[in-house]
């Protein structure tokens, strides 16, 4: 039953957590993002981006089949473009590279997988991650996962129309959308040094 | 080969419906049903005859005959045909079939796999009873069947619709935020074999192709990686993940069925249209129960009486929230139906508080047609 109100926060939610969609969240449009079910604008959800990746112990990047394989042109320049954002953020990457399910035996060191993402988030203590590349079914699916059962914040990079089961989430993300956000990024960890410079200094 | 076929220029969907010039055709709904097909750009049909629906694929083959279907054969059954449509989709074509009543139940193992698969196939279901005793005639049991399979499921109310909501079922299916299978309904006979008045755009034009590249599930080419094909199964594993991975897909399919909305209003202009909305009696129904309604209405004002009319375009998604205001404002609520079982009554009722004030009538069934009088009567009734 949809409810009033209703925010995508991190969880532990529930033991089965609804889709966003079902409680009257929805996608944002072109120039707009979603922050927890929110719809703000592309710079807003940018900032908080940023904000909640340099604020995380562990940040970690998944990174899916779309962009795992040069299979269209632009994916390289969006994958290094991810690596270089990782850098910025001080992020680990662990890539999503199929969907097949791969319970028990998944090495959560090595992989994430959508059907079973809490096993790679528990084992690693990931308290914020970026979903980017993955097939929009797969990432819906795995984000009300991490949802229902981990307390990782969750941020998803989409070439088409965003996710409401994300945290945060952008949509129509390209090259110019990544170089924008390392951008902002690097700004707000600029802001964030001299806050604690002018701290120390006070 | 179509001269016309091999020069047809691609086109958006508001381009095709809304702005092309449009003509004027005296046709069936069969013919309707060609005519739409004939400017989709489909890849692959596949048919198999069942009455009221064999005359439908039969022209969609001549359309392959004429180039404007790259594919098109005949299966062995309704379910091999359902396969085979599942099957072209997954392997990232675009896909229509049509099939009605017995041949509707024979293949339903493959419409909620068609959901779950995530596979944007439009097929028309152009409507009739369910044995036994054996019936050709009219009837939208079958409809209450597949309420909940995760397909979308539009309902024409004439030939007009069916084309219109045929082509638009294209577009809204392969959005990538939607990417359901579409059902698109027609009442058997009443509209397959009826010739009526129908605007089409020039033959000329053609939807763009299909781009299985935005889909939310990998297309099975082997050149979108993971060339792994299947939706993987769950049921190999017996443990809590795996049935939460499950919960999870299908939570994911309805909520697509909740994103539709957007591109249904955008599209279709909504999930239903309403006439005289503050009327104390309002009629509300779905398919060519409108038609008897809309000229039912019309008499009912004549004598004076406070009636509306709400024509419901989409059974699934349903409009609830709009119905749910429609049922505060009115003293009563009439839903005529062409079904034994009032399907269309039970979800309304199930969607409101006061559901007191629904009337589930006038209902006819077995082919039996509805005259606008028993309507009208119902009216009187209810306005007493």
């Amino acid at each position: 039953m949809e409810q009033k109100n209703y925010q995508v926060l991190p969880g532990p939610e529930s033991y089965l957590p609804p889709a966003a969609a079902s409680q009257g969240i929805v996608l944002p449009e072109k120039g707009e993002g979603l922050i927890e079910g929110r719809i703000c604008g592309e710079e807003e959800t940018m900032a908080t981006i940023a904000k909640k990746l340099l604020n995380a112990v562990n940040p970690t990047f998944f990174p899916g089949p779309l962009l795992l394989w040069a299979w269209k042109d632009g994916v390289i320049e969006k994958a290094e473009l991810l690596k270089e954002l990782a850098d910025v953020v001080g992020a680990k990457i662990i890539p999503m590279p199929d969907y097949r399910p791969k319970y028990p035996k998944i090495n959560p060191e090595e992989e994430i997988n959508p059907n079973h993402p809490n096993l790679t988030i528990w084992h690693n203590k990931i308290d914020a991650c970026i979903f980017i590349g993955v097939h929009c079914h797969y990432a819906n699916m795995g984000l009300k996962l991490i949802r229902g059962g981990t307390n990782c914040y969750t941020i998803a990079l989409c070439g088409e129309y965003g996710h409401e089961d994300a945290n945060i989430t952008l949509r129509d993300v390209n090259l110019d959308t990544m170089r924008k956000l390392i951008e902002v990024v690097k700004e707000e960890k600029k802001n964030m040094a001299l806050k604690e410079g002018g701290n120390l200094n006070g | 080969m179509d001269k016309i076929a091999t020069n047809q220029k691609e086109v958006k969907l508001d381009y095709l419906l809304n702005e092309s010039k449009r003509e004027k055709h005296f046709i069936t709904g069969s013919e309707a049903v060609k005519e739409a097909i004939k400017r989709a750009n489909v890849d692959v049909a596949v048919a198999y005859p069942i009455t009221p629906q064999s005359e439908s694929m039969h022209l969609v083959g001549d359309l392959y005959a004429g180039g404007y279907v790259k594919d098109y054969y005949r299966g062995e059954n309704e379910l091999g045909v359902m396969s085979a449509v599942a099957g072209a989709s997954m392997g990232g074509v675009r896909a229509f079939t049509a099939t009605g009543g017995p041949g509707t139940l024979r293949a339903m193992e493959m419409f909620p796999t068609w959901a779950g698969s995530r596979l944007p196939i439009v097929c028309s279901f152009l409507t009739r009873g369910i044995n036994s005793p054996l019936t050709i005639q009219p009837d939208t049991i079958e409809m209450s069947f597949l309420l909940d399979t995760g397909m979308l499921m539009f309902h024409a109310e004439n030939s007009q619709d069916l084309f219109d909501m045929i082509l638009s079922a294209f577009t809204i299916a392969e959005e990538p935020d939607v990417y359901l299978p579409i059902g698109v309904f027609a009442d058997g006979f009443f509209t397959t074999h009826t010739r009526e008045i129908i605007e089409i755009p020039q033959e000329d034009i053609k939807l763009a192709p299909y781009n299985p590249y935005i889909s939310p599930v990998p297309a099975m080419d082997m050149e979108t990686p993971p060339v792994r094909q299947m939706r993987d199964p769950f049921v190999l594993k017996s443990n809590f993940i795996s049935y939460a991975a499950h919960a999870s897909w299908q939570q994911e399919v309805h909520a697509a069925k909740e994103r539709s909305i957007k591109h249904i209003n955008k599209h279709l202009g909504g999930m239903l249209e309403i006439e005289n909305e503050d009327a104390e009696i309002m009629t509300v129904t779905s398919g060519t129960a409108v038609s008897q309604s809309r000229d039912a209405v019309k008499r009912a004002k004549e004598e004076g009486l406070d009636v509306g009319l709400v024509k419901i375009k989409t059974i699934r998604p349903f409009p609830y929230e709009d119905i749910r205001k429609i049922v505060k404002k009115a003293k009563k609520i009439l839903v005529p139906e062409f079904n034994i079982t009032g399907w269309l009554a039970k979800e309304i009722r199930a969607s409101v508080e006061e559901n007191h004030k629904i009337i589930g009538a006038p209902r006819v069934f077995g082919g039996m047609t509805m005259p606008p009088e028993l309507i009208l009567d119902e009216i009187r009734r209810a306005c007493k």
